[in-house]
């Protein structure tokens, strides 16, 4: 178990954190603001993904693919936002839970119907393949270092936004009161589906850029979406930077637990049996990492009045 | 401001004693002190934004105090949630109905009557044909005058049966205390008149704090009154000796005129 | 008799004489889809405790349905193959008689369901939806990587397990001892909804600060509550998995929570046959539409969405229109 070794699982964690950072803060923007919880967006994430696969396939650039994942993902959940979503803002959260939940499906399915049940294939592009030499003597490849590059620009960009914009000083004003903002002029439907636009934006991005590294196919957004509720209620509904520590909390964990605990059960057990022990510690050990912040703060690290 | 109608405190129902609490920069509660006494009715008044809500919740128990104390009969509360205060015989009706809406006005009694008596954890058994619980509820709601809908649904009934109703809930608890907020808000004039008449005849079985904006009823009703400005309480004492309050009559200009 | 009696009467009649007949018509495939609506049912009149008098949104409900399940399972398992669970402190045996397995789920649903409540009830909301979703999901994810029980490919039993004095395999006598549970069920579901329990519940979905201030404690009682459901649901995954003599992690997915949701909804929340009448639409519109089409979710997730903006009372709110109280 070299230093190597434990920099290079850092860094996985990290890409992992940064992903699920794009997701988490599509979903915790939307509950903040509109107060929604939305099941289906691991279903942008899917639509991202699939265009960005398409795209390429088609012009062979990967920078188009991104942008196409970008504008699909955006404009599909504008669409659903207009067709759907806006019905269920005054709604209670079962009937958001429920009404979402149908989304997912009629999302996978028509997906599925569409394109068929096998995987399509986005691969890294040429110019980013490959391993890169960092301090330290890691070799790591140049594309997942790409990815946390661009997911901490996507980051930083976010926190501008709602830091230094006028957009954002009406996200912040609406996540703090909803019929303040009416009163206040802003046009309240279309701040809605801008928000709920740009969510699933990062979402779209998020799967375009994983699908390169793992596959595209429907249902690749589930496990991530559930992860990515996992982030935002340890870092606190409706708040962005909880979602940051909470991705990175959950990125981290996840893959050094993966790679750490069999090796660490396999101090003291044999080989097969810390294997599966371990692994199978490591699979529940971000739902303990929750379950252990939420009898501590039942709100998450950041989260407030929600 | 100390009150000289009775320094040695007996027959102290309530006792607040220095009650602050901030949320932030927000002072809303400025060392409050006062008590309610068997028999009485106390009224409670002040502006818009005095911090009367805030310090009914922490007496009640939904909010806790920065510092400061509670006591009910004799028995500091301060760390009982709201829940055992209202076991302990408080209680306490509502600005903005709090009623299981879709009960029928019975179910809704019945339920305080049940929390009164206790056995919640029972599975079996027609709660609603329980001859004690369903008497003692009729009971009530025929004290407030809502019997004849007893079978209403309580989301069809007008803003002053629903004030009505919580305080016959209220009543099934049998309670040594009353804690009111605004139950005269939103009724008309009949109703406020008839209510007031009710509450008249209540303070013999407990006593109530009241908090209100309608200075009829406070006028005619109140044994005593405390003025609460910005958090803290300017005055304490007998009706005519609050109307003749300079201090008051200040803090009151241009919000309401006393009578 | 109001017109929600006269339905369920009817539900309930129909659920067993169409199975009787198909006995009688040699018709066993039949026989088995009831039985499915029968177990789903269960599984959904246990969640219909919490969500639908408690107004717990538990989307992680599919753990105590896998938990049943898979005590069924390994307990299965360990008979067909003659070794022990465990010989130290004690020897505990498999076993393939029924009635022990159902107690074992029961208890191991039960447990979960507390451990999991306590912990899920101090949240509220969003907070409580997400909660029981992950802890539902570690659970399978466990599942998955427990290759001791088949992990992700899952587990199968050959025989279905046997109940003292009847034969099992027939699909009759298995369907009747669903049924019978199944109406076990819902007489005790409908006498907890009318006893003081079932009041002081419902009335903390409607106004929580209402029962604080009588006295009583809200999260003692919705504890409570999911225990009650989490094993009801618990006994339902058993015999799902003798149904189909095959338990695998995909009983403890959230699509399976959603699913047994789903049920709940369509037939109408907080409704005592709600999901018996949800579970037969379920099952009617897996096999009918997806004899059709192999997307046939997509219909149900119409359905459901149309249900959910346009007829929220499900089919027996459409039917029978409000609730009428309790008397």
């Amino acid at each position: 178990m070299s230093l190597i070794l434990i920099l290079e699982q850092i860094l996985n964690g990290l890409q992992f954190g940064v992903m699920l950072f794009l997701m988490a803060a599509g979903l915790t923007l939307v509950f903040g603001v509109m107060g929604l919880i939305n099941l289906a967006h691991g279903a942008l994430y899917m639509v991202g993904a699939f265009a960005a696969a398409i795209v390429a396939a088609w012009t062979g650039s990967f920078v188009l693919a991104l942008v196409a994942s970008l504008a699909a993902a955006a404009a599909a959940g504008a669409l659903v936002e207009l067709l759907v979503i806006r019905k269920l803002y005054d709604r209670d959260h079962l009937d958001q839970v429920l009404a979402t939940f149908a989304l997912i499906l009629i999302f996978s399915e028509g997906t599925r119907w569409v394109f068929g049940s096998f995987p399509l294939f986005l691969d890294v592009p040429s110019y980013l393949s490959g391993p890169i030499s960092l301090p330290g003597g890691i070799e790591y490849p140049l594309y997942r270092l790409t990815i946390i590059a661009i997911g901490l620009v996507v980051a930083a960009g976010l926190f501008w936004l709602i830091a230094r914009t006028r957009i954002g000083i009406q996200i912040r004003a609406g996540e703090s009161d909803r019929e303040m903002i009416a009163a206040l002029g802003v046009d309240i439907s279309k701040l809605y589906t801008l928000v709920f636009a740009l969510g699933a934006a990062l979402a779209g991005l998020a799967g375009a850029l994983v699908g390169a590294i793992q596959s595209v196919q429907v249902g690749m957004g589930e496990p991530v979406l559930i992860l990515a509720f996992v982030v935002i209620v340890i870092g606190g509904i409706g708040s962005i930077k909880g979602a940051m520590v909470g991705a990175l909390l959950v990125g981290l964990t996840d893959t050094l637990g993966g790679v750490f605990l069999p090796q660490l059960f396999g101090l003291f057990m044999e080989p097969a049996s810390a294997t599966s022990v371990g692994a199978s510690l490591a699979s529940m050990l971000i739902y303990i990492l929750m379950a252990a912040i939420l009898l501590v703060r039942p709100s998450g690290l950041y989260g407030g009045q929600h | 401001m100390t009150d000289m109608t009775d320094p040695a405190g007996a027959g102290q129902v309530l006792k607040v004693s220095d009650l602050s609490k901030s949320f932030g920069a927000l002072q809303a509660s400025k060392n409050i002190s006062l008590d309610l006494r068997a028999g009485e009715i106390h009224a409670l008044i002040g502006p818009n934004g005095a911090g009367k809500s805030t310090l009914i919740k922490q007496i009640s128990g939904e909010l806790r105090p920065d510092s400061g104390s509670v006591s009910l009969l004799g028995r500091p509360v301060d760390d009982l949630d709201r829940v055992a205060r209202a076991r302990m015989g408080l209680g306490r009706t509502f600005q903005i109905s709090a009623l299981a809406m879709e009960f029928t006005v019975l179910q809704n009694a019945v339920l305080g009557a049940l929390g009164a008596r206790g056995g919640v954890f029972r599975f079996l058994g027609n709660v609603m044909r329980d001859k004690a619980l369903v008497a003692q509820a009729e009971h009530a709601l025929e004290r407030v005058g809502l019997l004849s809908d007893a079978k209403r649904r309580t989301a069809d009934l007008s803003h002053g049966q629903r004030r009505q109703l919580e305080v016959a809930v209220a009543l099934t608890l049998q309670p040594k205390l009353f804690l009111m907020d605004e139950p005269m808000a939103g009724l008309g004039a009949g109703g406020s008149q008839a209510l007031t008449g009710f509450l008249d005849t209540l303070r013999h079985e407990a006593p109530i704090l009241l908090v209100e904006h309608d200075m009829d009823a406070v006028f005619a009703l109140a044994d005593r009154i405390s003025v609460l400005v910005y958090g803290e309480v300017i005055a304490t004492g007998t009706t005519e000796e609050i109307r003749n309050n300079a201090e008051v009559q200040r803090a009151y200009l241009g919000e309401e005129e006393p009578v | 008799m109001n017109r929600e009696k006269l339905l369920n009467a009817a539900v309930i009649l129909l659920l067993l004489a169409i199975p009787l007949w198909a006995h009688m018509a040699e018709e066993p495939f039949l026989i088995t889809l009831a039985t499915k609506v029968a177990i789903l049912a269960l599984a959904g009149v246990g969640l219909n405790i919490a969500l639908g008098i408690g107004g717990l949104v538990s989307l992680g409900h599919a753990a105590f349905f896998g938990i049943g399940g898979y005590a069924m399972g390994i307990l299965a398992a360990h008979a067909q193959n003659y070794e022990p669970l465990a010989e130290w402190p004690m020897l505990i045996e498999g076993t393939n008689q029924m009635p022990v397995i159902w107690l074992v789920a029961v208890v191991a649903s039960a447990l979960a369901a507390f451990v999991i409540g306590a912990l899920s009830l101090r949240t509220s909301g969003v907070y409580f939806i997400m909660i029981t979703l992950a802890f539902g999901q570690m659970l399978y994810y466990f599942a998955i990587s427990w290759t001791a029980y088949g992990g992700e490919d899952g587990l199968s039993i050959w025989v279905r397990n046997e109940f003292p004095g009847l034969n099992t395999l027939v699909p009759l006598e298995f369907f009747l001892i669903c049924y019978v549970i199944l109406c076990a069920a819902l007489w005790f579901a409908a006498r907890l909804a009318r006893a003081p329990f079932g009041l002081a519940l419902s009335a903390a979905r409607q106004c929580e600060a209402r029962v604080e201030t009588v006295g009583i404690t809200p999260y003692q009682l919705r504890l409570t509550a999911f225990v009650i459901s989490g094993a009801i649901t618990g006994l339902a995954g058993a015999l799902f998995a003798d149904l189909n003599r095959f338990v695998s992690p995909t009983m403890l997915s959230w699509h399976t929570s959603g699913e047994i949701m789903i049920f709940v909804i369509i037939g109408g929340v907080g409704r005592l046959f709600g999901p018996v009448i949800g579970a037969a639409l379920f099952i009617l519109l897996e096999h009918l539409l997806g004899g059709i089409s192999d997307y046939w979710q997509i219909y149900l997730g119409g359905l459901l969405l149309i249900i959910v903006l346009y007829a929220r009372g499900g089919v027996i709110g459409a039917i029978s229109g409000r609730e009428v109280a309790h008397d």
